[in-house]
């Protein structure tokens, strides 16, 4: 077996400088808003007392979701033995940190006290999902911490494997708590299936794998690095191959609905008549997010050009930030049944209607501070550290 | 708190058996909340369990209740999207017969309260008496208690406040609900709802200790038909309805 040279990324190009400079002011934009959200309070955010979670909620859990999912290039190599992705692995392991910490500080900048995050460090309350789920994330990063550091550091080789193992159940863990903190919100309709957790693992090997590529394709385009098209096409036949599986879960998810009388206003709402949820979910979710990328990434001339991949993965990126729009605040906006089968002729509180939501800049400037946080890490980490793998280039190296 | 449950659900056993080895640790700190609240030199005890029967064939189109809360708690009158509403009025039509019913709609105090269950700090929490209250001390402001109640009964507060009740204390960034006048009952009062509602002549509001049999409350419900909101997640209400 052939060992694999690693690099750092290259940093003394203008277009190093000039990314670096991009997420920092986004990062710079994200923390003002955040500030500015706990001076006035959350009155300058589109959210309210009936959509409680909005935009920094699903910016949050795109990045959760995709920090468990981008390990499944460094799972597949350990666990599965497909030695093609080995030189990958540190790539993922390193983006699995650094999305998971982008999202978790969206998350409690976004708290009504963020001063109070020493409270939830040390107050604890086990019958809530919530705390597992601090348990689980804190956990991931120090696994997977571990698990970089031996495979880098020469005298942890012959351990390394093992903690890929660990890594990969507390993942597949970790995914089943995220998609368990809706799951378990019984009042409320749109959420109450236990189909959500593995859709959430489904999803979580999307947008990984999509995030993947896209950085992977970046960092080489940036830094003048050679790709091994083998490799890329794997990956993306196998992101083809998630999306395709979330796709199906996202339908088994709306025929339980339709099963039941009671609840078909539920598959009613999002796919016929929630005005701009309908319309989200069949354009961005369906449209933008799965029929056009698998269109793309299917296509025998298409499909195996990098701009094109390019322009696929980032579309799933979208799709998917729409996807969880439609199911986190069209979850919200959904009515509660709080008085099964009444019809609410008035309330001042918002009963029975379908409530609206706007999201604000502030809220926006938030989540795509997290992001760039993640990226900023991600960055960094790859210009410090020997991450990236020198391209084993045996096959034809194809061009931008 | 409440144990007494033979019909609680698979999902909430496998929670209190995990935390029953995980909690060891937290649950003095907890108790102390507890009893921190009770302001009478009486400890709040399971002896008792406050609740309330809402007769809405007596319930009026008018407002008392909402107002005197809003007057008793420090709350503002305004109504919109990020205001505080402890206690609303909401109108209801029967879709087949097409009877209309008016009703108070409040924290329904529940003893299985999901708020209490997914919040993860413990700063929602119930009282041995079984009146649900948020601690505005360790309230982390994460709004997952508003997502997981079945009753919309709780709020956020978007924004500083000014002139609070020191009986009342609330917080920017905190979430609250209806307390049932703890002050007050802890006082041997009635909630302000319930008096306002009584001063009102409707007397569609009936408080008292459903643990008491002789109660008027727990002879009323014993010999009457009434309703728990949402009776099928089982979260069983402290408060009930009847004429609904
Ligand atoms: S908002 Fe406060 S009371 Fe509600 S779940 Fe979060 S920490 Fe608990």
């Amino acid at each position: 077996m052939s060992s694999v040279t690693y690099h750092k990324l290259a940093g003394q190009s203008v277009r190093f400088y000039a990314l670096l400079l991009l997420l920092a002011s986004m990062l710079g934009g994200g923390l003002f808003s955040a500030w500015q959200m706990e001076h006035h309070g959350h009155i300058i955010t589109g959210m309210n007392n009936h959509i409680v979670w909005g935009m920094p909620h699903i910016f949050a859990i795109f990045l959760i979701l995709a920090a468990s999912g981008v390990l499944n290039v460094a799972s597949v190599s350990v666990i599965f033995g497909k030695e093609i992705y080995k030189p990958l692995s540190r790539l993922s392991g390193l983006l699995a940190i650094s999305l998971l910490i982008g999202g978790l500080s969206i998350l409690v900048l976004d708290l009504g006290r963020p001063d109070r995050l020493i409270v939830a460090m040390t107050h604890y309350n086990f019958t809530s999902i919530f705390t597992w789920n601090i348990l689980l994330y804190n956990g991931f990063i120090a696994i997977v911490l571990v698990y970089l550091w031996f495979m880098m550091e020469r005298r942890m080789q012959p351990y390394y494997p093992l903690a890929g193992k660990i890594a990969f159940v507390w993942r597949l863990v970790l995914t089943t708590g995220t998609g368990s903190i809706f799951g378990f919100l019984i009042a409320r309709e749109p959420y109450g299936t236990a189909l959500l957790a593995p859709l959430f693992i489904a999803l979580s090997l999307v947008f990984g794998k999509a995030v993947f590529l896209l950085i992977l394709m970046s960092s080489c385009y940036g830094g003048q690095r050679e790709l091994n098209q083998r490799v890329i096409i794997r990956l993306k036949n196998l992101l083809a191959m998630f999306s395709v599986t979330a796709l199906y879960l996202v339908v088994v998810y709306f025929l339980t609905f339709a099963y039941f009388e009671e609840q078909r206003g539920v598959v009613r709402f999002f796919l016929f008549e929630g005005g701009v949820y309908t319309a989200l979910f069949w354009l961005g979710q369906i449209g933008l997010g799965v029929l056009l990328p698998l269109f793309l990434l299917y296509h025998p001339r298409l499909g195996q050009q990098l701009r094109v991949i390019t322009l696929a993965s980032v579309c799933i990126v979208v799709g998917g930030l729409i996807q969880l729009y439609v199911l986190i605040i069209g979850g919200q906006a959904f009515p509660l049944d709080t008085f099964s089968g009444m019809q609410v002729l008035s309330s001042s509180f918002g009963d029975g209607q379908v409530h609206a939501y706007s999201p604000s800049l502030w809220e926006l400037s938030l989540g795509a501070g997290g992001v760039a946080l993640a990226l900023l890490i991600a960055l960094l980490a790859m210009r410090i550290f020997d991450i990236l793998p020198a391209c084993v280039s045996e096959e034809q190296i194809p061009t931008f | 708190m409440s144990e007494t449950h033979a019909d609680a659900t698979p999902r909430r056993q496998f929670l209190k058996y995990a935390a029953g080895v995980l909690s060891v640790t937290v649950a003095p700190s907890v108790l102390l909340h507890t009893f921190a609240t009770a302001e009478s030199s009486e400890p709040v005890s399971a002896q008792r369990r406050w609740g309330l029967l809402i007769d809405t064939s007596k319930c009026a189109n008018c407002s008392a209740c909402v107002t005197a809360c809003q007057q008793e708690n420090g709350l503002s009158s305004e109504v919109n999207d990020t205001v505080a509403q402890w206690i609303r009025k909401v109108e209801l039509q029967q879709p087949d017969t097409g009877k209309v019913t008016s009703l108070p709609m409040l924290c329904q105090h529940c003893q299985q309260p999901p708020c209490v269950d997914v919040c993860p700090t413990g700063a929602s929490f119930q009282r041995a008496d079984g009146i649900v209250l948020v601690d505005k001390h360790i309230c982390i402001g994460c709004r997952y208690c508003m997502m997981a109640c079945p009753y919309k009964a709780r709020s956020f507060i978007h924004e500083p406040l000014t002139e609070q009740k020191a009986h009342a204390p609330r917080g920017k960034g905190t979430v609250e609900s209806c307390t049932l006048c703890v002050h007050r009952v802890d006082a041997g009062e009635l909630p302000a709802c319930v008096s306002a509602c009584g001063e009102s002549g409707n007397k569609a509001m009936l408080f008292g200790d459903l643990n008491d049999a002789n109660s008027p409350i727990a002879q009323r419900l014993k010999t009457e038909a009434s309703t728990a909101l949402r009776a099928d997640l089982r979260l069983q209400p402290n408060v009930r309805y009847q004429g609904i």
